[in-house]
């Protein structure tokens, strides 16, 4: 007996048809119990449409939560540590969010749709803290994951494409900005942010017209190299944006059971999201303790000599001392270097003070070892100009 | 009159990257240019509106990643994409697909020839043995195997490890590989014509041999020893054009303090008393350095820009016996739209990389006879790619721009000088050839750029307009390169030196000779060697 859709392993997207027809090579994964694309031809080409034209993302299956109330706005500034309380309608902000001990439950985009409705974006789930947390407050909080879709559409050449598909003034739309928009004769909110720190944007819309916006995008997109991209190539462009992944950069703190395994935003370069100014946070105490009593560990972004990818590598220091590991690393095509981001423990790291990776890679069925010197980057490790720029730079 | 601790005399990618490390070392340096813009044959260049040619080198892969990590080319706004593969369409109407992903390569060469397919796997081992070879030696100066000095001593022995390294039966093979003729080698392996002459084109692009001349199996080589992001023998497209890299370079060099002049064209090294001086202008003006490079190839460099009377006599024999014949063309085609194709369907991933029409070695070879007797060939070996397909800032959205690379084409016609009209009617056989496999192309046409050898001379200033500064054969590899005795950088008077493709390890757009020199030249000025070496870990 074939079982049902709905009682399957996995689950497909609104997308789901057209995914299956545009993945040559049949490598899915799951994604939060959907059926998602890991490369639809060859990442290196998906990758590069990133870089220099455009990729066609489906984020159907991320975390979406409807905040409304009178209290919403105060209930968020309370969530998150970065101060929302002059955030306008039409404005996105990147935060974390934390445990009381300070440590980072996930990170998302709160995306402000009016004075008492807002949004929250994140990798992970969580309702139930999202509800311990509204206890006072006046707010209604809802689970909007599977009802509204999502699509980022990445690269230099993604504004023009969805100009072409009737976005008229969207080049005018700054970063973290958001607005509403008719494209591909779709009603729809368009905001500019993404997971590649290129040019970008995330478009958000009525699941039942998923197919309508993806045709009308690959049409629109036709003279402008816009292609589907899957996880891995996305994943690249992330790892050379600096961005972090909840999972794979950092345990969410709800799911750790080790000591030591959480992270707290200073532990992982986020502490520019962190504002001290407002009275009240979650975890605000015990992360201002940990400002003066200095933190356990330090995520780094590292340029790692040669060019095997340091992924899984211990870092050592100078005494050859395992001080911390690897959680994301690939070769950079358009830096043309080889990165990582790494979690040591403080004081490494501090600043190039002679850490460095043990590599293996395999040649002919047989491994190979190197230690390679790794220099701390500070910022992405691909910034281009018109990440920031606006009105968005034609390609 | 001003003072540099160094002037560099030419700014294609080798003098600019000789120059950025000279700069980056702290030398005050002037990088001389005669064109109004920088890049020699790594340029682009606007001659529609709205349309960016490669004007004349077009793809890159041999470009060191070495040199573009260390000179943060990156950040200076060079970005280089990887494409797979390449069609051969056939007389009969089908094709040739090269893809990169083994079993539909498989799956292809299957469709022409089964045999070939499961031979595929020894032949592509066997070149890679020896592209394995090769690469370590790119970012080294050859040793001079006449000396006695322990540098030379040690590269010797480094040279005869690596080559000793690769085993019993390699060994036979390289002495076989670096020999034979390209024609020959591919008919050890292969049955099938159409793919035979696929694999070919590598080992004649830019080289005045045919497919049956011995030496032509190294050049295929020479196509084969570079890489794009860590795959080997893969080739890409600069965003922006083959100027992109020498923008980034530039930039660079601006970065560490360089200057740079254009409009500045070097009518001769001075020299008195066998050390250099300094550089005069055309324009009558002179810089002095006691530093001076040339970029420029050996027949220029030696027999052009310096004075007769400055030079060993040896030195001025081996620069007119330089063996250096334009044997290449080039066309860059502004397009109303996108090319069909009758063999193949739209959008065919393959139609994004080299497109070729020689579909056997019978034909090649006869493209060569041509050549041979004064000629272009009437049935051209063509290496055309449609780069605007990926990339979007080189043509308007929907309309497309096509570089055509032409073997053979000669320097001097039988019956005399190039004329205008003998470069249109060359433009007509590459357009009529191109025409019988994609019925609307001719259409499509709306700016033509036609490059002779004549024009590549007078403009780039490659002698004859030979594309790599001097043929890639062995009597003009390694310790030869540009002669016995000056393979290392030094020209024959104190604080002169060589840069250009006219020196180890070659042509094409590398940036090794530039560095290498830098290497050398910074170690006889007794400063920190920042030059990276080879750092080729596969
Ligand atoms: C048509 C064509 C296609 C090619 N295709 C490819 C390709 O696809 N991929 C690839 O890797 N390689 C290709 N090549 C080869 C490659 O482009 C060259 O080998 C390489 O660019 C040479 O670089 P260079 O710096 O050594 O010398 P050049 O680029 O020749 O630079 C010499 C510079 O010196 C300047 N100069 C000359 N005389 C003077 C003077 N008296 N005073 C001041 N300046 C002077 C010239 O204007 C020029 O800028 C191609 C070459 C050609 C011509």
């Amino acid at each position: 007996m074939i079982m049902p859709l709905r009682d399957r392993r996995l689950l497909e997207t609104p997308l789901h048809t057209r995914l299956a027809a545009a993945c040559e090579t049949q490598q899915w994964y799951a994604w939060k119990g959907f059926a998602a694309v890991q490369c639809f031809t060859t990442v290196l080409q998906e990758y590069f449409a990133i870089r220099n034209s455009a990729g066609l993302f489906d984020l159907f299956p991320m975390t979406k939560y409807r905040i409304q109330g009178r209290d919403s706005r105060a209930y968020l500034n309370r969530l998150v540590t970065r101060d929302l309380s002059a955030l306008k309608p039409g404005r996105v902000s990147y935060c974390v969010w934390c445990n009381d001990a300070g440590q980072v439950l996930d990170d998302g985009t709160v995306f402000c749709l009016g004075e008492e409705d807002w949004r929250l974006c994140s990798q992970e789930r969580h309702l139930d803290w999202l509800l311990w947390s509204a206890q006072g407050f006046d707010v209604r909080i809802h689970e909007e994951t599977t009802e509204l879709a999502g699509l980022a559409i990445q690269g230099p050449t993604s504004c023009r494409i969805l100009r072409n598909a009737g976005a008229a003034g969207l080049e005018q739309l700054p970063p973290f900005q958001h607005a509403a928009f008719t494209c591909a004769g779709v009603s729809m909110l368009i905001s500019r942010t993404g997971f590649t720190g290129d040019l970008g944007y995330e478009i958000w819309f009525d699941p039942a017209r998923a197919l309508a916006v993806w045709d009308g995008l690959l049409e629109a997109g036709n003279n402008h190299g816009l292609r589907p991209i899957g996880s891995q190539a996305l994943d690249i462009a992330r790892i050379e944006a600096g961005f972090i992944q909840a999972g794979v950069d950092f345990m969410p703190a709800e799911q750790v059971v080790r000591p030591d395994r959480a992270r707290s935003p200073f532990e992982l370069g986020l502490g520019r999201f962190v504002d001290f100014r407002k009275p009240g946070f979650n975890g605000r105490r015990a992360l201002q303790a940990e400002q003066q009593r200095g933190s356990r560990h330090r995520l780094l972004l590292l340029d790692v000599e040669g060019s095997h990818p340091a992924r899984d590598a211990f870092i050592y220091n100078r005494a050859r001392q395992v001080v911390g590991t690897v959680t994301s690393a690939t070769w950079s095509p358009s830096a043309k270097a080889n990165i990582a981001i790494a979690s040591v423990r403080t004081p490494w790291g501090r600043d190039n003070d002679g850490l460095w990776a043990e590599v293996y890679y395999r040649r002919e069925l047989q491994w190979e070892k190197v230690r390679a010197c790794c220099r701390v980057v500070k910022g992405p490790f691909f910034d281009p100009p018109r990440k920031k720029a606006t009105p968005a730079l034609d390609f | 009159m001003q003072r540099y601790d160094a002037i560099v005399i030419g700014a294609g990618h080798n003098g600019l990257t000789n120059a950025a490390y000279l700069a980056k070392s702290g030398l005050r340096v002037l990088l001389l240019e005669k064109n109004p813009y920088v890049g020699g044959a790594a340029v682009s260049r606007e001659l529609h509106p709205g349309w960016t040619y490669s004007n004349c080198s077009y793809v890159c892969s041999l470009l060191r990643p070495e040199i573009y990590r260390d000179l943060e080319l990156a950040r200076h706004g060079l970005q280089v994409i990887g494409y797979e593969g390449g069609i051969t369409f056939m007389r009969n109407g089908d094709y040739f697909g090269n893809y990169s992903d083994a079993e539909r390569h498989h799956r292809e060469m299957s469709r022409h020839s089964r045999r070939d397919a499961d031979a595929y796997e020894r032949y592509a081992s066997d070149v890679m043995r020896q592209t394995r070879l090769i690469r370590p030696f790119l970012m080294r100066t050859p040793a001079d195997p006449t000396s006695l000095k322990r540098r030379d001593v040690m590269e010797l022995i480094y040279m005869l490890r690596k080559y000793w390294g690769l085993g019993e039966h390699a060994l036979y093979d390289t002495l076989r590989f670096w020999t034979m003729s390209i024609g020959e080698f591919l008919d050890e392996y292969f049955e099938s014509a159409v793919i035979k002459a696929h694999f070919a084109g590598g080992g004649i692009i830019g080289t005045g041999l045919g497919v049956y001349s011995p030496g032509t199996a190294y050049v295929l080589l020479h196509h084969y020893m570079g890489e794009v992001d860590g795959s080997i023998g893969a080739w890409g497209f600069a965003r922006g054009g083959m100027g992109a890299i020498t923008r980034a370079m530039a930039g660079a060099l601006r970065s560490y303090g360089g200057e740079i002049r254009t409009d500045a064209e070097a009518r001769q090294i001075l020299v008195k008393n066998g050390r250099v001086q300094g550089v005069a202008l055309a324009n009558g003006d002179e810089f002095h350095a006691d530093v001076v490079v040339s970029n420029l190839d050996p027949k220029r460099t030696f027999l052009k820009i310096m004075d007769e009377k400055d030079l060993p006599p040896d030195v001025v024999r081996r620069a007119r016996n330089f063996k250096i014949r334009g044997s290449s063309g080039k066309l860059n085609i502004a397009l109303d739209g996108m090319p069909t194709f009758t063999a193949v369907p739209e959008r065919h991933p393959l139609l994004v990389a080299d497109l070729h029409f020689i579909d056997s070695l019978e034909r090649m070879e006869r493209a060569y006879d041509d050549w041979k007797y004064g000629r272009w060939s009437r049935d051209p070996y063509l290496d055309m790619l449609i780069p605007t397909q990926v990339d979007p800032t080189m043509a308007p959205p929907g309309k497309h721009m096509m570089t055509v690379f032409v073997q053979y084409c000669p320097a001097k016609l039988a019956g005399g000088d190039w004329t205008p009209a003998d470069r249109d009617a060359f433009a007509r056989t590459c357009v009529d050839q191109i025409s019988e496999y994609s019925p609307n192309f001719k259409d499509l046409i709306l700016h033509m750029e036609v490059r002779t050898p004549l024009e590549l001379e007078n403009e780039v200033g490659l002698t004859e307009g030979n594309i790599f500064q001097g043929e890639l054969t062995m009597d003009q590899l390694l310790f030869n390169r540009p002669f016995p005795g000056y393979a290392q950088y030094r020209g024959p008077v104190t604080g002169m030196y060589m840069c250009g493709s006219g020196t180890h390890p070659g042509g094409g757009v590398m940036a090794a000779p530039g560095a290498n020199a830098a290497r050398e030249i910074l170690m006889d000025l007794r400063r920190p060697p920042i030059v990276p070496g080879d750092t080729s870990d596969d």
